[in-house]
């Protein structure tokens, strides 16, 4: 299967935007590059149902759809595709994606109102839109094939890419996509009963997989241009330093260099070629102003965090009087604390992105996973009208939420390039893997305190949950969004709404401001809340004599979707206790984007006094399960992903403020010699589907903590379990 | 200079430091060879020089007069093909962006143990690091081609 990727060997950056309004007037039109897009879609009103801008079938029968969702691993383009060709009943051979441009008004996030990327929503939100778009283009096809057959469209059969007719008339969708293209847009249209689905459901080939195993996919730092100028950055040891004054005489003396200039961000640096970018960088001589730099250590933040949460935060959610019970006495009180690190997102493939400006307009290339907010940070720093910012998205290498900034700080940044370079030619702005982990947008650090009563009978009785952090909404343009009476709603979800039935609970949060960039990390509050509430919970139950798995099923509402995935993942590990020999059995389940995900983890203790995670097995109820070899993978990922950073990963301050791991020899991630034998199980449901990129994370590091205080005794107070580790 | 990438000699006018990646990808056009950590930590910079798997990030052209460089983009053979096949017949990539190294290790590792046990898979692919962990599906491949190799 062919990718079809905007290329960009040689010539002048175009703007593809221009290209794709022309497109935009032509349902279903040949696909003839550069003659087809004459037609202007002016007249074309946004209507809700705007298929043209999601498919078009060309005279060769290849059927292209255009993801308005960035592929980076999570699979959007085969799921986006699949609902299409559902609809569409076409062969899956004759599939073919690419990504849309930026452009909210054709390819929004339908639950976010903007182009953006993010909160596991493709195929949520994309599920009744694409499905509609396939089915619109089928009843175009039919009504042509209907037209020039002179059959009524109701006898007209579509199957697997074939129109035919019980004439024994039969054709391909190519020749008659013109002729379709004609026909009106049908406003209403009948969708498949999910019975009879012949491709949702079922593992389909990605259209990605080949040219990613041969090295022909292409990603921003692929692009090429005879013009292109590479942009690097020196940027400072602390965050909130800026540059006063650079001397580049040294930097001078290497071939390709081409000259430096001050950026909010630091000193850009501008060569012919990565490697001179490289030694020049090296070689500049920086005066920096920190007199508004952050400047305290991890240690100490870990300290003032303890501190504060020894007394209650802003109440996210209370119930009956817990804080009285637990001072009460008469009950066995549990208090534990957690300590989660900074972490970063570290995606395979460090930030770029190559604008090109003209003083008037700019075309920008790369992997943008917020299309609108980067248009917006792009048109605001080179003090243009965002519609005059054309943005092609591009494969990106990983993103974890490191590409989607609510500022879109790396988008600002490259514009903020090629503005200072100041010639009408693409500049392409790269980070190295030290800018990547010196770069600040870390998933917070976070203290988590927890204290909770086991009466005599064995039951729950009191939760209170104490959670200190910074605000990752707090100060961005989501704010009046997520924060809600002081309390970021991304700091606690997982925690205030934790599923189990205890009479008397309060979660209250702590939100203090550092000048630490942060960020949402994949599962965003998820990945700290979920940790905190299972592992805490397990170590109630296990005070309370009771087995983690019917422990947990008699504080659940029996009809929530938790008790399935809980009973299918017993099911599945053959679950029989906590111990069994050498080896520890610890389980989690967390809703997380209202996906459902339990976890049962078999953990021994490896060579080197660590937990060594041999087993993980997992079960997911995503709704409709779309692609089941995607969401496999996810799961798999995402447990690979969470167990990574839980067992090895943390982002520290030293003392003066400065980032201590800087790549991947400090900054430890998984191999391929940790990562567990995973065995997954999705769960048949009618639901509509929800996502899978982010919910597989947040129970493997309870499952394992969980797991491991079943084996030794020992209870994790801070993550990551190794700590100080090198790769 | 001059060196043998893919079976061919090409003429780099670069400074003799300038490690072999940058040269493939920004002088030679050659970008299915990718930057990961330009430390040798990651290896997505992994290609194949006299056979062995090598991090292109660390190595400069000028130890490569007289060595046969192979990148993805010409990677041929039994183990290539066998390989290449079990990553497309798995859907190993996820975002894909290691896997040109990933592979070039596989076929590093096929090419001197054919049927190699899950220690052996360990080893030789412990320094190809995938942030989307799709570890499971990798080892998966390795066996499928080693199976392929079997004939």
């Amino acid at each position: 299967m062919n990718l079809h990727i905007p290329q960009l060997t040689a010539g002048p950056i175009t703007s593809r935007r221009n290209v794709l309004k022309g497109f935009g007037g032509l349902l279903l039109a040949t696909y003839v590059p550069m003659q087809g897009f004459a037609q202007e879609a002016g007249a074309q009103k946004p209507a809700a149902l705007t298929p043209n801008a999601f498919v078009r079938i060309g005279r060769d029968d290849t059927v292209t759809i255009l993801s308005k969702h960035i592929e980076f691993g999570q699979g959007p383009w085969t799921g986006l595709a699949t609902l299409v060709a559902e609809e569409l009943d076409a062969d899956w051979s004759q599939i073919r994606v690419e990504h849309a441009p930026g452009d909210a008004k054709l390819y929004a996030n339908l639950a976010m109102g903007a182009q953006l990327t993010g909160g596991s929503t493709a195929i949520a939100n994309s599920y009744e839109q694409m499905r509609r778009t396939g089915a619109a283009a089928r009843a175009m096809l039919v009504a042509a094939a209907a037209d020039a057959w002179k059959v009524p469209a109701g006898e007209i059969r579509v199957s697997k890419g074939v129109i035919s007719h019980a004439s024994g008339k039969s054709s391909g969708f190519g020749a008659f996509a013109e002729a379709a293209a004609r026909m009106p847009i049908p406003q209403d249209v009948k969708l498949k009963d999910p019975s009879t689905f012949t491709l949702i459901g079922t593992d389909l080939p990605k259209p990605d997989s080949f040219a990613k195993s041969h090295g022909q996919a292409q990603f921003t730092i692929d692009l090429r241009d005879p013009d292109m100028v590479v942009a690097l950055v020196a940027r400072p040891d602390k965050f909130g330093a800026r540059a006063t004054s650079f001397d580049d005489s040294a930097a001078r003396a290497v071939k390709g260099y081409l000259r430096s200039a001050i950026v909010p961000q630091g000193v850009v640096v501008f060569a012919k070629a990565t490697y001179p970018a490289m030694k020049a960088r090296a070689a500049l001589k920086i005066e920096w102003d920190e007199s508004k730099a952050h400047a305290l250590g991890t240690q100490a933040i870990v300290a003032d965090y303890r501190e504060l949460a020894k007394k209650p935060g802003k109440v996210a959610e209370a119930r009956g009087t817990p804080l009285d019970k637990i001072s009460a006495g008469g009950a066995r009180v549990v208090e534990h604390e957690f300590v989660f690190p900074y972490l970063a997102h570290a995606p395979m493939e460090t930030l770029d992105a190559v604008v090109k400006f003209d003083g008037k307009t700019a075309a920008c290339h790369f992997g943008s996973q917020g299309p609108t907010i980067d248009q917006a940070a792009i048109a605001t720093t080179l003090g243009i009208a965002p519609e005059n910012v054309s943005i092609d998205v591009a494969l990106a290498g990983g993103s974890f939420g490191r590409r989607a900034t609510a500022g879109g700080d790396f988008a600002a940044e490259a514009a903020a390039c090629a503005k200072a370079f100041g010639e009408n030619v693409p500049v392409k702005l790269l980070w190295t893997r030290e800018d990547d982990l010196r770069g600040g947008f870390y998933r917070p650090l976070y203290v988590h305190r927890m204290r909770g009563t086991v009466e005599q009978d064995g039951s729950i009785s009191a939760w209170h949950h104490t959670i200190v952090g910074q605000s990752i909404m707090g100060g961005t343009p989501f704010e009046k969004m997520m924060v809600k009476d002081g309390i970021d709603t991304t700091s606690v979800e997982g925690a205030s709404d934790m599923p189990y039935r205890v009479s008397d609970f309060q979660c209250d949060l702590h939100s203090p401001t550092l000048g630490v960039p942060v960020l949402w990390w994949r599962s965003v509050g998820h990945t700290h809340t979920g940790f905190a509430v299972e592992a805490f919970l397990d170590m109630l139950l296990e005070k309370a004599g009771k087995d983690p798995i019917e422990g947990r099923l008699a504080l659940l509402d029996p009809k929530a979707r938790e008790v399935g995935v809980l009973q299918a993942v017993a099911k599945l590990a053959q679950w029989r206790g906590r111990k069994a020999g050498d080896r520890g059995y610890g389980v989690a389940v967390h809703k997380s984007f209202d996906t459902y995900v339990a976890q049962i983890a078999e953990v021994m203790r490896g060579d080197d006094g660590a937990p060594k995670v041999t087993h993980v097995w997992c079960a997911v109820d995503c709704g409709v399960a779309v692609n089941p070899n995607i969401i496999r993978a996810q799961m798999e990922g995402g447990i690979g992903f969470g167990l990574g950073h839980a067992l090895f990963a943390s982002l520290d301050l030293d003392d003066s403020g400065k980032v201590v791991q800087t790549n991947f020899d400090t900054y430890r991630a998984l191999r391929i010699g940790d990562m567990p034998k995973v065995h997954v199980v999705i769960l048949p449901s009618g639901e509509k589907p929800t996502g899978v990129g982010e919910p597989g994370v947040p129970p493997i590091g309870p499952a394992v903590a969980n797991a491991w205080r079943a084996l030794t005794g020992e209870a994790v107070a801070q993550l990551p379990f190794v700590r100080g580790g090198t790769a | 200079m001059q060196i043998s990438i893919n079976g061919r000699p090409r003429e780099l006018d670069v400074d003799v430091d300038t490690p072999l990646l940058w040269a493939l990808r920004d002088d030679l056009g050659l970008t299915g060879t990718k930057f990961g950590c330009g430390i040798a930590q990651c290896g997505a910079c992994t290609v194949l020089i006299d056979g062995n798997p090598v991090r292109s990030c660390v190595t400069p052209v000028s130890a490569l007069e007289g060595r046969d460089v192979v990148t993805i983009e010409a990677v041929s053979g039994p183990e290539a093909e066998a390989v290449q096949k079990a990553w497309v017949g798995l859907d190993v990539p996820q975002c894909g962006y290691c896997q040109s190294g990933q592979i070039m290790s596989a076929i590093g590792l096929l090419k001197i143990e054919p049927k190699p046990d899950d220690q052996a898979i360990n080893d030789a692919m412990a320094g190809n690091i995938c942030r989307c962990a799709t570890y499971p599906k990798i080892r998966a491949a390795i066996h499928a081609a080693a199976k392929t190799l079997e004939g």
